[in-house]
């Protein structure tokens, strides 16, 4: 059974469609790794973009700050900036993150509850851990780790990010703990910074280098802590569901939020992870279902999904 | 708790510790209880000896320590103190902080309820779903404790002798149909309930004056200076000159809900054109039945209250409702004898025996209790209460939900008492309510947020508009009298009585296990 999933993952690695890959065990991405190590990253047909032209910027220039050295891609905070402002607007372009923050809060939990053998019953199982949400945004995930009982470090490239997020945190005590700051990972390893937990969501995919973010995720990791990341396959089904639906029809996200080419199928997530010393040891998918307007947590990890691993002990 | 910035005080403390030292007006549980318990000598010393430190104190927290809290209960009724219960009974969610705001001094009284007194009027027939989530929350061991009624048949008949259904419990496989308790019983054992757990409670013995909510989602506006601290979370200022910070504030205050009306939700109803009256009284022989007769003017309901007693809850229009109260007792329960027997119409036939009939070809399957015989109620022979009479009226609330407010029981809906479903309504939506709280703290949202908070509402407002139209269409159906009508009627009972599988669901309806899946 194992090689043969095995031999069905290797199929489907150089043309990332529709597949199912449900928790793969270490021994797994090992191989895997070996076997593939040439080619990190498909060359698969990509659909033509619908519209290449950058989304305009509002007002003055949001990156005023050149010198970020990092992974960062540079028109991907621009998108970020314009719209910083509606981050906490339930209804506003963030709606999408919004709806499936309880179900990624939810995998979060459990897994992170597991792995640190905290009791899950509990009202703040995280308490005394220390959080990193590395691309913080508005502080839609910080907030709710936060309290949850973590002591959460919150960073965003996006000064207007870290600011509105700053601002909301205040107004609730429980949350005003969070420690907000305008950087990036790169630089926080510069800092020597580690922390219990490493939670990049939604972010893998607006970065320009994967390995280099990857492996800074891992140097802010202590040794046997955990990382949480989640992104967007670049699957048909992906293309479909997150940018033609989501940006051109439902009008959910501003169009031009998603570049498809910079997705990653989980296969090459899981392979970077792995030569980051990150070992995968769950993967989830997130199914929206359009009736009841939520997300729910599946093994079909076609469009959306979440990845949990370790950091393998130094 | 991060969240009290009122020192750490459980309520166990004594209530004069608790008043002069922490926060002034701010009484704990035995504080109240001694103050507003029928002795009045004790009632003087505990508020007089206490009052100069209160408005001492009262000048030290106008500068700017307004307590927080996670929930902020208006209204200690039923309701809100289950959701209290509830809160506190579940492990995420025992931790948070609950005020309680209520200015009735008989809700905390603690003077013993004697189980050789007569029983109050105000009586809620609770169903088995209440039961169960009583139990869960610990509360129903303390009602156990006290008078109690459980009947596992119940016979519905009307004035035109056409036609009547028993229901047996049975049918459905249950012991019980339900059990009728006292409003004092329950509420005193979800108090009782409340004091085993170790969870952080307030009450404050006040009014809500004022609500302020700060509903702008703009953050660009918050580099204006102003002497208010810049929160989100929702201010209540009370009328004994409290002020307190609440992240959901929850209506539990009623049917003339000041939390509705100050959150600005609107409500749809009617009027019916019919009052209630309800009264204990006492018969001859023990009751184990629930018993309800359609008259012209209204249902009239007999309800075991245990032993020889039993509760009235008679529905007809306000000025016979108005001469009923006045008139001598004997006359009384002359018109109740005649109102549940032998006035206003024969009684139907018990047609176990005839093979025929109209309605025939409906007992292919039978319901076990569809061979029982119709039966006579018991006769009243005595009135064991005052008379009371309460308007009826039909209201339901647009929504149940805005930001950091969130409506229950009562407050988000009003019925028709008939089939006593309006306090079981409430104890759902308390169980919802508490659930959705417990889920929204496991993902660390901010529960007085509205996407939260809808999931409460999306569950109980489809449970609770399909039942106050089965109540409505009950009211309605039996308003009018015309001859075709009457003869649909007993159709419908005779369907019912005879067609099992109906029988069982309008049992499991009443019983509050159908279409409330989180009961089942």
């Amino acid at each position: 059974m194992a090689s043969k999933l095995l031999l069905s993952r290797l199929r489907t690695l150089a043309k990332p469609t529709h597949h199912r890959f449900i928790n793969p065990t270490p021994i797994f991405t090992l191989k895997y790794q070996t076997l593939v190590h040439s080619r990190p990253y498909s060359d698969a047909p990509q659909p033509p973009p619908i519209d290449s032209k950058p989304p305009s910027i509002n007002g003055d220039n949001p990156l005023k700050n050149k010198k970020i050295s990092s992974s960062l891609n540079q028109t991907e905070l621009a998108k970020f900036s314009a719209i910083a402002e509606t981050w906490w607007d339930a209804e506003g372009p963030f709606k999408p993150l919004h709806v499936m923050n309880p179900t990624r809060l939810a995998f979060i939990r459990s897994t992170l509850c597991r792995h640190f053998g905290k009791d899950p019953n509990c009202a703040k199982p995280f308490e005394g851990l220390k959080f990193v949400d590395v691309g913080c945004g508005g502080g839609i995930l910080s907030e709710p780790l936060a309290r949850m009982g973590a002591t959460v470090t919150g960073i965003d490239a996006v000064e207007k990010n870290i600011k509105i997020a700053q601002l909301h945190a205040d107004l609730d005590p429980g949350t005003s703990s969070i420690e907000y700051l305008c950087t990036t990972a790169e630089k926080l390893v510069e800092d020597q910074r580690k922390f219990d937990a490493v939670l990049a969501l939604e972010v893998i995919e607006h970065v320009a280098d994967h390995a280099e973010f990857c492996k800074s995720l891992s140097a802010l990791t202590v040794s046997n802590g955990a990382t949480v990341i989640s992104t967007i396959n670049r699957s048909m089904r992906a293309y479909a569901t997150a940018i033609v639906v989501a940006e051109y029809i439902l009008n959910w996200l501003p169009r031009g939020t998603h570049q498809w080419s910079s997705f990653l199928t989980p296969e090459e997530l899981v392979l970077i992870l792995q030569r980051a010393s990150i070992s995968v040891q769950e993967m989830a998918g997130f199914v929206y279902n359009p009736l009841i307007g939520k997300w729910s947590l599946f093994d079909d990890i076609g469009v959306n999904f979440i990845v949990y691993g370790t950091k393998d002990s130094e | 708790m991060y969240l009290s910035r009122a020192r750490k005080v459980t309520w166990r403390w004594e209530g004069r510790v608790v008043l002069g030292r922490i926060t002034p007006k701010v009484y704990a549980w035995r504080f109240d209880w001694r103050t507003f318990c029928s002795d009045t000598s004790g009632k003087l010393l505990g508020s007089n000896s206490n009052q100069a430190t209160t408005e001492l104190l009262d000048k030290q927290d106008s500068t700017n320590d307004v307590p927080q809290y996670d929930v902020a209960i208006v209204g200690g009724g039923m309701v809100g103190m289950a959701l209290a219960c509830s809160l506190a009974s579940m492990p995420l969610t025992k931790h948070l902080n609950v005020a309680i705001i209520d200015s009735n001094p008989a809700l905390m009284s603690r003077d013993c309820i004697k189980k050789e007194d007569p029983p109050d009027p105000r009586v809620s027939t609770v169903t088995p779903a209440t039961i169960s989530f009583f139990g869960g929350m610990g509360a129903w061991q303390y009602v156990q404790l006290h008078r109690h009624a459980f009947f596992d048949r119940m016979q519905v008949w009307d004035y035109t002798g056409l036609g009547y259904t028993r229901y047996s419990a049975r049918d459905v496989d249950k012991e019980v149909l339900g059990c009728v308790v006292e409003n004092k019983v329950l509420q005193r054992s979800l108090l009782s309930c409340m004091e085993d757990s170790d969870s952080q409670k307030r009450i404050y013995p006040s009014r809500l004056s004022s609500m302020t909510l700060n509903l702008s989602s703009s953050l660009s506006g918050s580099d204006n200076i102003s002497s208010q601290p810049r929160t989100s979370l929702a201010k209540l200022n009370l009328s004994s000159g409290n002020s307190l910070y609440a992240k959901l504030v929850v209506g539990a205050d009623g049917s003339k809900s000041h939390v509705r009306e100050l959150a600005g939700i609107r409500t749809t109803g009617w009027k019916y054109p019919q009052n209630a009256i309800i009264c204990t009284v006492e018969h001859t022989e023990d009751n184990w039945c629930a018993w309800q007769r359609f008259l012209r003017s209204g249902p009239i309901a007999l309800l075991p209250m245990g032993g020889k007693y039993s509760n009235i809850v008679w529905t007809m229009d306000p000025k016979e409702a108005a001469d009923r109260k006045l008139m001598n007792e004997a006359d009384f329960l002359k018109a109740v004898n005649e109102a549940l027997d032998n006035g206003h119409g024969p009684r139907p036939q018990s047609d176990v025996t005839s093979g025929g009939g109209l309605f025939s070809w409906l007992k292919a399957d039978k319901a076990s209790s569809a061979n029982e015989p119709f039966e006579v109620p018991p006769k009243i022979t005595k009135l064991a209460s005052d008379r009371m009479v309460f308007p009826l009226s039909l209201m339901h609330a647009n929504t149940y939900v805005s930001k950091r407010v969130v409506l229950i029981g009562d407050a988000a809906h009003t019925v028709h008492p008939l089939a006593g479903q309006g306090v079981n309504m409430g104890f759902g939506d308390a169980c919802s309510l508490s659930r959705v709280i417990a889920e929204g703290v496991s993902v660390g949202s901010d529960i007085g947020e509205v996407s939260l908070l809808k999931r409460y509402e999306s569950e109980r407002k489809a449970a609770n508009i399909a039942m106050m139209a089965v109540l409505d269409g009950f009211q309605k159906a039996y308003s009018i009298d015309f001859g075709p009508l009457n003869l649909l009627r007993a159709a419908a009972f005779h369907g019912v009585n005879y067609i099992s599988p109906l029988k069982r669901n309008i049992i499991s309806y009443a019983s509050g296990e159908q279409r409330v899946p989180l009961f089942s």
